[in-house]
């Protein structure tokens, strides 16, 4: 039965092991991630609807919610500038070490959360390398939202890069020349010939480092200093909710964050066809 | 001719950077990845070295040290044994076939990517916790889910579930089915054809994603830190032990045991860059979204 429903689904092809294949997908999928992810949606909508609104509103939890989300977006940005210039040199440019450079770009997916916030604390902190530094400046960088763009900063750098660096080595050099013979500047050339073509690949970049940002939690805890509605970020206070067996309080703080981020990455989805449309290509 | 009397009238900097801003350029971003990348990196080692290899090694000599080393390997072996399995029939149901829904079957798959850790580690205490929807069942049986090493298997599956599927699936749809549908028509069976055809195709594909799939799974922090109960000796991965060992203040043990799963993110780095540059007609590195 089941695999007579599931060959309804699929247009004949020869080639077998359709059924096992997809069942097993469905099977993992379901147990794995939708189950759990159910259960929290499930939880939610127990909660009533004024109780869900007033632990949502709670300053606390805005706070917390405001820093994530704010924290995120302004290392994002910081990201998709950088991550940009170094797409930028990595592709257009030969330099001793580039291929070093290239690689080290993918740190931050291979460097476990934890040990880059302790290596970031030790760095930003008053007695460390960068922050001795600041601290005689009379800046604080280290414990508090400061740090936790820094650490975001880095979590999500290689997101733009990795996004925009095929994109701009498909770019043909035949457009800049066209460009150029026609008496463009090159700042000109660069920004309103070059750059378009990969605007949509560091939407793309921008939103997955952003993405990434507001759930971080590993490299953040250790430089933010975690003071409640200074520098605690949303994933630690449904941490802390969760210590004290306030189930709901945390199913809330992670039901909002979670709509807000879905939501968020529709919104900038939309932008990005739209803008791959008013290009004209793809 | 012509290209060259165009060429004189083309300003220098024209199509290409002068080699002021080029260097500029270079320097900045240079500059920006010593700071936020390279300089982190440094102080993991120095810091771990800092009182000497005597005291370094000694930090290993800690039984909970150790036992949070193996559970580490534990979980990732089961974890990236499971999802490379599932990768791998996800991928032979996707890129080999045609079917309704597909786009959805792919969206739900990333999905993981797009969750806190810290969420991926509460959804599962919502459902086997003691105060959880089947927290009192698991209860009468006996069975211990959360703060115990099922829960931390489960929430780093969850959390590395997308790595080998993502890296398999846009592969395997370039590649197509004429290899495939000529093996079958010469009499191959399913799964001769699967493990001699299609296997042989994807072997590095399949290898990059495990790699990367690996490094997460045995880096995981917030998933599991939120399952997992903080057991010395029981329920703490190398993570978890580094987050304590610092808030006990024992830094040079926490960059100790640091510095280990610093290495794996080196070894794992060279490792990619060597598999992205001898094949990389065979993975699908470069057009990773």
């Amino acid at each position: 039965m089941a695999s007579l429903t599931l060959n309804r689904l699929r247009e004949p092809s020869v080639i077998p092991g359709f059924g096992i294949s997809l069942g097993l997908t469905l099977t993992a999928l379901a147990l794995i991630v939708l189950l759990p992810v159910g259960a929290l949606v499930l939880r939610a909508a127990s909660i009533g609807p004024a109780e869900f609104w007033s632990i949502a509103t709670d300053p606390r939890v805005l706070a917390a919610l405001r820093l994530s989300f704010g924290a995120a977006l302004i290392a994002s940005c910081i990201n998709a500038f950088f991550g940009l210039l170094l797409a930028w040199v990595l592709v257009r440019y030969r330099f001793p070490g580039r291929r070093i450079i290239d690689a080290a770009v993918d740190l931050p997916f291979a460097l476990p959360t934890a040990v880059a916030g302790i290596a970031m604390t030790a760095v930003y902190a008053p007695n460390g390398i960068i922050g001795s530094v600041a601290d005689a400046l009379q800046i604080k960088i280290a414990f508090t939202p400061v740090g936790i763009v820094i650490a975001l900063v880095f979590v999500g750098l290689p997101f733009v890069v990795r996004t925009v660096q095929p994109i701009l080595a498909e770019v043909e050099k035949e457009i800049e020349e066209a460009a150029a013979l026609l008496g463009s500047s090159r700042i000109r050339t660069v920004l309103q010939v070059i750059l378009p073509h990969v605007y949509p690949a560091m939407i793309t970049g921008f939103a997955m480092a952003f993405a990434r940002g507001v759930g971080e939690y590993g490299s953040v805890i250790f430089i933010a200093g975690n003071i409640p509605m200074v520098s605690e970020i949303a994933p630690l206070l449904i941490v802390i909710k969760l210590e004290e067996f306030d189930y709901g309080g945390a199913t809330v703080v992670a039901t909002v964050m979670l709509a807000i981020s879905f939501i968020l990455l529709f919104l900038i989805n939309r932008v990005q066809t739209w803008s791959r449309r008013s290009l004209g290509n793809v | 001719m012509s290209d060259l009397t165009i060429n004189a009238d083309v300003a220098p900097g024209a199509t290409g950077e002068t080699p002021l801003v080029k260097a500029a350029l270079i320097s900045t971003a240079v500059l920006f990845l010593a700071v936020f990348l390279f300089l982190p990196l440094i102080v993991v080692f120095l810091e771990g070295f800092r009182k000497g290899v005597g005291v370094f090694m000694e930090s290993f000599a800690d039984p909970d040290t150790l036992s949070a080393v193996k559970l580490t390997l534990l979980v990732a072996a089961i974890a990236v044994s499971f999802n490379a399995i599932v990768g791998l029939a996800a991928s032979w149901a996707i890129a080999k076939h045609h079917f309704k829904g597909k786009n959805l079957l792919l969206t739900l798959i990333d999905l993981p990517f797009s969750i806190s850790p810290v969420i991926s580690g509460l959804v599962y205490v919502l459902l086997f916790g003691a105060h959880g929807w089947l927290g009192p069942l698991l209860q009468s049986q006996g069975i211990q889910i959360i703060f115990a090493v099922p829960g931390i298997v489960l929430a780093t599956i969850l959390v590395t579930f997308p790595f080998v599927a993502r890296e398999l699936i846009p592969l395997m749809q370039s590649q197509g089915t004429s290899e495939e549908e000529a093996a079958l028509s010469l009499g191959a069976s399913g799964w001769q054809t699967f493990m001699k055809v299609t296997l042989p195709n994807i072997k590095w594909a399949l290898l990059y994603g495990v790699l990367l799939c690996n490094a997460r799974a045995m880096g995981e922090f917030g998933a599991v830190s939120v399952v997992s109960g903080h057991i010395r000796g029981l329920t703490n991965t190398m993570p978890l032990h580094i987050e304590i060992l610092y808030n006990e203040y024992n830094f040079v043990a926490a960059f100790a045991v640091a510095t280990l799963l610093a290495s794996l993110a080196l070894v794992t780095l060279v490792a990619k860059s060597v598999l992205e540059r001898h094949y990389a007609g065979e993975l699908n590195a470069l057009q990773r979204q």
